[in-house]
């Protein structure tokens, strides 16, 4: 295939292009139950987004980060904050500075990278997501002193118009998600993600090459947590539309890392992949028990298989697919084109 | 060698009085030697005799208690990996260190770091500077494949690869450096004779058409003694010859050392 953007194939144009009609023209268009945009599709882009920051430290730099919960919680409240205390301040403004906010906390919390790896920097890194919370919890000036606990988020309002329906909130999250999506690919693929990956398989040949490591790992959580704050911010305006600190807890940390570890690691299309499956899954297991052994089985049943059944995949993955459910995409892609061919020939 | 383009010029590398311990385990004790600018010199010695050590030091992955490393006359007062690289000193691996799960061409684009200006903005938003900087990476880096006659394989994961070719892709990310010092800490071990011929052709190539100076840490005599320009001889960590390979030959300290003396 000959690349035509440098990094791009021609492929790669053609499904970029089937996919932005589709989300853009096709789903809007058929699909009117608000439930599938503020049920599924909503969280799903939104947990996509924090899962390309998660791939991003996790996946392409090889820093066993846990904490995007927390970083997600930094955008989140920081979004809140600003369209608070910084009148005619544009959504999409305080969406970019509040991923700025979450990409400091990012680097604040990566220093530790320099000094300690694996399980042990998982563990330094967890003082993210407890300090966040903590931190907003304890200041009663992030919550603009809310006694309830629970706040109500502000209406996004793009240059004068509300987007408030399911459908409207939806289409925001298309557009700063699709070009969020872009740019990483344009990082993985380029300079700035073989020197990532070049810290993540090893990192003194990286180093004897001039890739500096303090930089490439400071930068890689900058720009993990950046996507982690925006996709926290969109979380909790479209999905959750309230901001309350719980929400962000370490079981958010964890879903995102077992979105990136199912989709496949050091993938951008296996973000979306993973948050898909695992968002998915429970849904499609409860209708399964309503709709199958209609309702015989206890819900707190179908719970406790969902949960079984997670950890199976994980380990299933982690031995015989450590590139996840994005590699298996591919090669099941390559068998197809293949047999087709053998078809023709 | 009166034919080569690169005539050997002046020291361009100074090691002087290095001495590493571990501990209490001495590697190397007051080793001096140099390097002339365009030459092939080779490190020798039985196992344990500090090479690996000696090129560990010159790169700044080990840290000696005394001595120093003079580069280009300058005497380089903080010895990092990184700054060595800036300097223009590259360096293979022992036991491999490449990129594994990238593709051989990723790898060797790594090599392309410091020809990178553009930050990660610029590449994240595909601005000009960073396309034109890519392509000028790659058209470089596609040069030193068809080079080392690895084009076949240029898209596969370099993990997937057997061992000689692997060393191979090693000494690529080395050359896309544009390094003028090359450190190969043994290029050929584990190769078999062919894939040996193979190697020693790359280097003198490298060397002549380039003119990359190169120290090689290397174990079979046949091949020191063919392609190196000079040797230097370890012993315990410290030197015991130093010369052409025929003076090496003929230094009795460097006869006991390889075939052991009688007490």
């Amino acid at each position: 295939m000959k690349p035509i953007f440098m990094t791009y194939t021609r492929g790669d144009l053609i499904n970029l292009a089937i996919l932005l009609i589709v989300g853009v023209v096709v789903i809007p268009m058929t699909v009117s139950s608000g439930y599938w945009y503020t049920s599924i599709l909503i969280p799903w882009l939104c947990l996509a987004l924090a899962t390309i920051g998660q791939q991003i430290i996790m996946g392409y730099t090889g820093q066993l980060a846990l904490g995007a919960a927390g970083f997600m919680a930094a955008g989140a409240f920081a979004c809140f904050n600003l369209i608070l205390r910084v009148p005619g301040i544009p959504f999409v403004g305080a969406l970019l500075i509040s991923g700025l906010i979450a990409a400091a906390f990012g680097i604040l919390f990566g220093l530790p990278s320099l000094r300690v790896r694996g399980i042990y920097l998982m563990v330094a890194t967890l003082a993210s997501q407890f300090f966040i919370i903590w931190m907003i919890d304890k200041f009663g000036w992030f919550k603009n002193y809310d006694s309830s606990g629970i706040i109500t988020a502000q209406d996004i309002v793009i240059m004068g118009k509300p987007f408030t329906s399911p459908i409207e909130m939806y289409l925001v999250i298309v557009a700063v998600v699709t070009p969020m999506t872009l740019i990483a690919m344009n990082m993985a693929r380029g300079s700035t993600g073989r020197n990532w990956m070049s810290v993540r398989d090893m990192d003194i040949a990286a180093e004897s090459m001039g890739v500096s490591l303090l930089k490439t790992k400071l930068q890689a959580f900058a720009i993990s947590s950046f996507y982690c704050g925006v996709a926290g911010a969109l979380f909790a305006f479209t999905y959750l539309k309230s901001l309350e600190p719980v929400a962000f807890d370490i079981k958010l940390s964890f879903k995102v890392l077992f979105m990136v570890i199912l989709g496949g690691l050091g993938t951008i299309n296996g973000a979306f992949i993973g948050a898909g499956f695992i968002l998915l899954f429970p849904v499609l297991l409860n209708y399964i028990g309503n709709n199958v052994f209609h309702g015989a089985i206890d819900a707190t049943i179908i719970s406790a298989i969902e949960q079984v059944v997670f950890g199976v995949l994980m380990i299933i993955f982690m031995i015989y697919e450590p590139l996840g459910m994005a590699k298996l995409w591919d090669t099941t892609k390559t068998k197809i084109i293949g047999l087709i061919n053998n078809k023709k020939s | 060698m009166a034919d080569r383009n690169f005539a050997i010029g002046g020291p361009v590398l100074e090691v002087k009085n290095i001495s590493l311990s571990f501990g209490g385990v001495k590697a190397i004790t007051d080793t001096s030697f140099d390097v002339l600018e365009h030459e092939i010199r080779a490190i020798i010695g039985p196992n344990g005799a500090g090479k690996s050590s000696m090129l560990n030091c010159i790169n700044g992955i080990y840290k000696p208690q005394v001595g120093s490393v003079t580069y280009k006359g300058e005497e380089i007062k903080k010895v990092t990996p990184n700054i060595m690289a800036q300097k223009g000193i590259s360096r293979t691996f022992q036991n491999l260190a490449l990129f594994k799960r990238m593709s051989v061409l990723d790898n060797i684009l790594v090599g392309r770091k410091l020809h990178t200006t553009s930050n990660f903005m610029e590449v994240a938003l595909q601005l000009p500077k960073a396309k034109r900087e890519e392509k000028v990476n790659r058209d470089r880096c596609e040069e030193i494949v068809e080079f080392l006659e690895i084009e076949d394989i240029k898209n596969t994961p370099v993990g997937k690869l057997p061992y000689g070719l692997q060393k191979k892709v090693e000494l690529g990310r080395a050359l896309a450096t544009d390094a003028n010092l090359i450190l190969l800490d043994e290029p050929m071990a584990g190769m078999n004779v062919e894939e040996k011929r193979e190697m020693c052709r790359f280097i003198l190539k490298v060397n002549d058409e380039i003119g990359t100076t190169m120290v090689l840490i290397e174990h079979d005599m046949g091949v020191v003694m063919d392609i190196s320009d000079r040797v230097v001889v370890l012993d315990y960590g410290k030197v015991i010859g130093d010369g052409t390979p025929d003076e090496v030959r003929a230094n009795q300290r460097v006869i006991d050392a390889y075939l052991g003396v009688e007490h």
